[in-house]
């Protein structure tokens, strides 16, 4: 997918004027922080669970080179081929690959994030290929040409309006006002083409090395007839989706779910070892999974790793202030949110998303409900850290910072200062108490709202005044 | 017990009532109270913002001119929680002040969280007729578990009321250095708290860092609300709510 990461602010600024988008976020952050809230309470030992998968997760990335290997022999003992890529491109041109080999016309997909960091679907597309996307929220999100917003429910800043203006535009036919008739209508136009798709091609959740398996995690029934329909099947994953055990993945979805949407479990689990055997029912004729890295080992040696253990349940998201405000599109890339200003930066350049790890107020609810406990204020906290190193802030900030830690392990000098300016504060603020305008940086501030003023003295002199009269 | 009071870089430069506040309410605890004139901030802007040397240096002051405390109180969630939760992690690099460090963070309290969990006092001096609504900053509340402590001495308060609003733990959008980096969404976070507040009709708005009580004061007035009052909770339970006089009469008498 193009980075816009860059242009933050200015995206930013479009979705909070933007009637629409405001609409929509605010139902989606009534609905999904308060499901989760109550599921949650299902689990008496919640935060247990918390500590004991983000160990899964951390003995997985840690233990990743063996246990990618035994995933390997399991899954090529059950018969599927596997490929391992380094870069976005390189996923693409195996695809690509695979699906000349096999003369395949048109492609079913079920959601992964993975292809929209390759932009496998343009690729495709520009091969040749028909490509369509079956998980509801990415039927409608093609639909409109547009990208996912949110990583679990890509169509969250779209109201129930403008999905029946779109249907009725597509489909030709009279627009509908229900969401279940919505949703039967669209599963009316894919059916044949569930049918008549030579190739399937899905993400992973996990990858679970005792058995060589791939897993997904879906809500429609679109993801398990991705995997088993079309006669070819390639699944894109990233390397640090590995986890030792079935007994593992269990308790990780406990969470996942739960952390997602609210729902204790989902409505299909789907394993796949290997492809149809003699005598299955259904399933691939050959299945292909392509491991891929495109920057995970080198956030796996770097200081912010722990943004490997994500299982991509999205309520760092749902619980961001900055998230509920903007939505998705802003973050400018396939992540969004905090966990998104943290891949992000990771996986495109530091340089290609200056804005992201500072746009957080570091509230930590993100910290809070992460069901695998990355520390993601911590993190984005680091990549600021990288980005002074790196000399990547913008000079009066730099300036700014340098003169104030000057002035501040100065207490002379910063008190003779403190005192001016508490007195000019109060003299602009006059009887309101309240400055309307600030200069410099501060206009950022004061161009929404008031600045309270000083009270026109420091604590300091106050205080050294104080203790004066008490000795006496 | 020697209480060294932190009184933090935006309550020395805009608002000293809060310090003289929590300078009464801990002496009305029995404490002595120490108030090391050197002091400046404890260097969260500069840990905030990536700059870690210049957070280093602060931190390291701060260190120097509290070592002989028995506790440390801040009042402020976000300053207490930094050298508390953060301080360990920046001075990382200074195995030599380790043990310094680690005595520091166990010996650092937030302001109503001391009064209530060390001091364990049983009255305050404040009075205050009306109501208010409490709102929990992110950092007291998610770094240090603030939360029942200041509602538990509020509650102490006489002639006090609170009003609770629906989304007490929801982020103001304050943020530190966000505030003025993404100004829009800032406000537009702070907006959200402003409906908030107000839906709960209480006379004035509490809370316990000074940051969030410029945004959000900002903010409501910015929106034509004239009328709410916001206060620190040290100055509610002390009994100093009008801040300009309560600073002068305390120094006068
Ligand atoms: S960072 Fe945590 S909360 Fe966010 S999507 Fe990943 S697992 Fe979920």
């Amino acid at each position: 997918m193009q980075v816009s990461s860059n242009q933050f602010k200015q995206a930013a600024s479009v979705k909070l004027a933007d009637p629409n988008v405001q609409k929509a976020l605010r139902n989606a952050k009534g609905k999904l922080v308060v499901a989760r809230s109550r599921s949650i309470l299902e689990l008496d030992n919640f935060e247990e669970i918390r500590d004991a998968a983000a160990r899964i997760r951390d003995f997985g990335l840690l233990h990743m080179d063996v246990l990618l290997e035994e995933w390997e022999k399991k899954a090529v003992a059950a018969g599927t081929i596997v490929h391992w890529a380094e870069t976005p491109q390189q996923v693409n041109d195996m695809v690509i690959e695979i699906a000349r080999k096999h003369e395949v016309r048109k492609i079913i997909k079920s959601k992964s994030m993975l292809g929209e960091e390759t932009n496998l679907n343009h690729a495709l597309e520009t091969a040749g290929l028909d490509v369509r996307e079956t998980d509801l929220g990415e039927y409608i999100i093609q639909q409109f040409g547009e990208t996912p917003s949110h990583i679990i429910a890509p169509a969250v800043h779209k109201s129930k309006d403008d999905i029946a203006d779109l249907f009725a535009l597509k489909h030709g036919r009279p627009r509908l006002d229900d969401i279940a008739a919505l949703t039967h209508e669209a599963r009316e136009i894919l059916r044949p083409h569930f049918l008549d798709a030579d190739m399937g091609i899905s993400g992973a959740n996990f990858l679970v090395a005792e058995t060589g398996s791939t897993m997904i995690v879906t809500n429609e029934g679109n993801g398990r007839m991705t995997t088993t329909m079309p006669r070819v099947h390639v699944a894109i994953t990233g390397v640090e989706k590995i986890v030792p055990t079935l007994e593992d993945i269990s308790l990780l979805l406990r969470l996942l779910t739960r952390s997602a949407t609210g729902q204790s479990i989902s409505n299909y689990l789907s394993f796949t070892t290997g492809p149809k055997r003699p005598g299955d029912k259904d399933g691939p004729g050959e299945f292909h999974v392509i491991i891929v890295d495109a920057g995970r080992t080198t956030v796996l040696a770097s200081e912010i790793r722990e943004a490997l253990r994500c299982i991509r349940c999205g309520a760092c998201m749902n619980h961001c202030p900055v998230y509920q405000n903007i939505g998705g599109h802003a973050y400018g890339w396939v992540y969004p949110g905090p966990i998104g200003s943290i891949l992000t930066p990771a996986y495109v350049g530091i340089e290609k998303a200056i804005d992201l790890p500072n746009a957080s107020t570091l509230c930590n609810q993100c910290g809070v409900v992460c069901p695998v406990k990355i520390p993601l204020p911590d993190l984005m906290r680091k990549l600021r850290e990288q980005q002074v190193q790196k000399n990547l802030r913008p000079w009066p900030e730099r300036l700014g910072l340098r003169l104030w830690a000057w002035t501040a392990t100065r207490p002379a000098v910063y008190g003779f200062l403190t005192g001016i300016a508490a007195r000019l504060g109060k003299w602009l603020g006059g009887r309101e108490r309240l400055l309307h305008r600030l200069p410099a940086a501060g206009s950022e501030w004061t161009a929404s709202r008031d600045f309270p003023a000083p009270s026109g003295k420091t604590f300091r002199e106050l205080y050294a005044k104080h203790r004066n009269k008490g000795t006496r | 017990m020697k209480v060294g009071l932190f009184v933090t870089c935006l309550v020395d430069l805009m608002r000293p009532s809060i310090g003289f506040a929590s300078l009464k309410l801990l002496e009305s605890a029995g404490y002595e109270v120490i108030v090391p004139v050197e002091q400046t901030c404890c260097g969260q802007p500069g840990y905030n913002s990536g700059d870690r040397k210049a957070a280093q240096a602060l931190a390291k002051k701060v260190l120097a001119e509290f070592a002989r405390c028995d506790y440390i109180v801040v009042p402020s969630g976000s300053c207490g929680g930094m050298i508390r939760a953060h301080y360990p992690e920046l001075l990382a690099e200074f195995p030599e002040l380790k043990a310094q460090v680690e005595a520091i963070a166990r010996r650092t309290y937030e302001l109503t969280d001391f009064l209530v969990n060390v001091a364990r006092v049983d009255s305050v001096p404040g009075q205050f007729s009306g109501s208010v609504t409490y709102h929990d900053s992110c950092s007291g509340l998610r770094e240090l578990n603030i939360k029942a402590q200041p509602r538990a001495l509020l509650a102490k308060v006489a002639g006090l009321s609170v009003k609770e609003m629906q989304q007490p733990e929801q982020c103001c959008g304050f943020g530190g250095t966000f505030a003025v980096k993404y100004g829009e969404i800032s406000s537009r976070i702070a907006d959200l708290k402003c409906e908030d507040v107000q839906s709960a009709q209480a006379d004035a708005l509490v809370l316990g860092d000074l940051g969030c009580m410029l945004n959000i004061e900002g903010r409501l007035r910015r929106r034509g609300d004239k009328n709410i009052r916001v206060l620190h909770v040290a100055e509610v339970l002390a009994g100093m709510t009008d801040p300009v006089q309560d600073a002068d009469r305390r120094t006068a008498g």
